[in-house]
């Protein structure tokens, strides 16, 4: 370790004053505009109370919640559930793993915004393949028209790129269950299915709960762009999200004072899954 | 025997059909990008076609109708994200350093400032660091799109949780044959760090590349416009044709999704190694 005082804090004053400026000073300032409430011409403010908080309350917005509730529920069981399914077969292949692992991996990579144009177009109800399947099936598509397949096509292409970021900490957990430990009860006659729930589960507890906060946090808050590019929040608010419903709240109505209030909301929710986030990391450091 | 041969046959199988149906979308924006417009008003074929190379020089050439060149799109993302992925690493680095190599008042403060910033994304605090960006006059600036993403101590968390690994004997050893603490970094911290400063980068780099909603506020000039951002606009421009130029949309889709792709596939150690490594 060295002593220096003041060569330590010059080295970490440009990230400071990086997180300073467009973090600490934009908090503070949500903090602010959630309590004042600015006159129609945006010239002065004065404090509102909870006025903010109370005009949250409307109809819209907890339509808002009960979407980003469903939305973020589903995502996350689906694709952990997928995520650790391809993860415990691929960990059996032999030599073609590393293969597997590029296929399941790669999708976590296609830009959001990228993403929603492919699976637009694929379910685009007049000539999109995935449509015209539907139609085939007897299935009345048009997502333009219907809330629950709006909010279907979005959670699909949820899962399609977050299964593979839940697929890569899967297979990372996997390689912590020793082999030998599975080895031994194999040959103790413990079933294939009692070895998966009663061994590698309990082994790969830590990471399936980071697992889940993370992908609970990419629901809440990565969605912004499938959302605005396939359905713009439509239609009638069913798939408008927490985050899609700031962004009309506080850039299309020009809302300052709800915007602040709705930040606030979302802070306490991060903050909320942060510190289940820091006690699974510290859980995870005594492990070792 | 047979018997496990065939439940192998059988998990490959399984996973072949599942691979393929995560290719599917891609895959079918390739056969679209690869055929004309008119073509896929009867439905989209199943084989590619022969006009990928016509369809890509239309959309360097001429873009879609009414939107950004997408030559300016591209070099304006490669600037978001090479931008993003190098002041990230030269924030962190020497903050990391600080809090891991040096015992000095406040260092457990610092350490928990930047912690705090840890699972903030941009998504949660977009609106006032908007109102700051515009404050500080920097709508439509490289600084105002970069910046603000760097204010998150990620890679910080990754390099500590690295550094912590470190023989402090080391350090000892060089604070005894007289070398300074920045020679100590530049000579013996950093040659050792390559991995994990390669792993920051990719991801970092995919990160800048992906961003779509910080950019959609702070960019309204057109040639400011990133190629993840521009879809919106090229989506809505290629329908209001009679025939919908999804050929074209299809186009611009590979070729902005071709960076972060390849260099996941070509980099995956790296990756996964920076994505995991916060936690084991």
């Amino acid at each position: 370790m060295f002593r220096h005082r003041l060569l330590p804090l010059l080295l970490i004053l440009p990230e400071l004053v990086v997180v300073g400026l467009f973090f600490i000073w934009p908090s503070m300032r949500a903090l602010a505009e959630a309590f004042q409430e600015s006159n129609a011409f945006g010239l002065g403010s004065r404090f509102a109370g909870l006025a903010n908080f109370r005009s949250t309350l409307n109809h819209t917005y907890v339509q808002a919640i009960e979407v980003t509730a469903i939305f973020t529920v589903l995502t996350t069981v689906i694709a952990m559930a997928l995520g650790l399914f391809v993860a415990v077969q691929v960990e059996q292949t032999g030599r073609a793993r590393p293969i597997y692992r590029t296929l399941f991996t790669w999708t976590y990579a296609v830009p959001g915004a990228i993403a929603g144009a492919l699976w637009l177009f694929l379910f685009e109800p007049r000539i999109g393949p995935g449509s015209r399947l539907l139609a085939g099936l007897g299935v009345h598509w048009n997502f333009a028209l219907s809330g629950p397949q709006a909010l279907g096509l979005v959670i699909g292409l949820t899962v399609w790129q977050q299964a593979a970021y839940d697929f890569v900490f899967f297979s990372a957990g996997l390689q912590g269950v020793s082999d030998r430990v599975l080895e031994a009860a194999r040959i103790d006659g413990v079933g294939a299915v009692s070895r998966f729930w009663r061994i590698v589960m309990p082994l790969l507890g830590p990471t399936v709960v980071f697992v889940a906060v993370m992908d609970v946090l990419a629901a809440l808050f990565q969605s912004f762009a499938v959302i605005d590019i396939v359905t713009q929040g439509g239609p009638g608010g069913s798939t408008t999200t927490l985050v899609y419903a700031l962004y009309r709240d506080g850039f299309q109505n020009g809302d300052v004072g709800m915007a602040g209030a709705e930040t606030l909301l979302l802070f306490v929710l991060a903050a909320i899954l942060l510190a289940v986030q820091f006690r699974v990391l510290n859980r995870r450091a005594h492990y070792r | 025997m047979t018997r496990s041969r065939f439940a192998a046959a059988s998990r490959h199988g399984g996973l072949i059909v599942l691979a393929v149906l995560f290719a599917l979308p891609l895959y079918l924006a390739f056969v679209v990008a690869s055929h004309s417009a008119a073509d896929l008003l009867r439905g989209v074929p199943i084989a590619p076609g022969a006009r990928l190379g016509a369809n890509l020089r239309t959309v360097f050439s001429s873009s879609v109708p009414g939107t950004p060149s997408l030559r300016t799109m591209l070099v304006n993302s490669a600037i978001m994200a090479f931008g993003i992925a190098i002041f990230k690493l030269a924030l962190s680095v020497p903050a990391a350093y600080a809090v891991s190599f040096f015992r000095f008042p406040g260092r457990m403060l610092m350490f928990w400032i930047i912690f705090a910033t840890l699972m903030m994304p941009i998504e949660v605090r977009f609106f006032p660091t908007y109102e700051v960006t515009a404050d500080l006059g920097l709508l439509n600036t490289q600084t105002g799109l970069i910046l603000p993403l760097v204010a998150s101590a990620t890679a910080v968390f990754l390099l500590r949780q690295f550094f912590r690994a470190f023989p402090l004997e080391l350090a000892d050893a060089a604070l005894l044959d007289g070398i300074g603490p920045i020679r100590f970094l530049t000579s013996t911290v950093l040659p050792l760090a390559r991995p994990i400063l390669a792993a920051i980068f990719v991801l970092e780099f995919i990160y800048g590349w992906n961003q779509y909603l910080w950019p959609l506020l702070i960019t309204s000039a057109p040639n400011k416009v990133t190629v993840v951002m521009g879809i919106k606009q090229i989506i809505s421009a290629a329908q209001s044709f009679s025939v919908p130029q999804w050929d074209l949309v299809m186009a611009i889709s590979l070729v902005a999704l071709v960076p972060p792709v390849v260099l996941i596939v070509a980099m995956q150690r790296w990756f996964v190694r920076g994505l995991t490594a916060g936690i084991d």
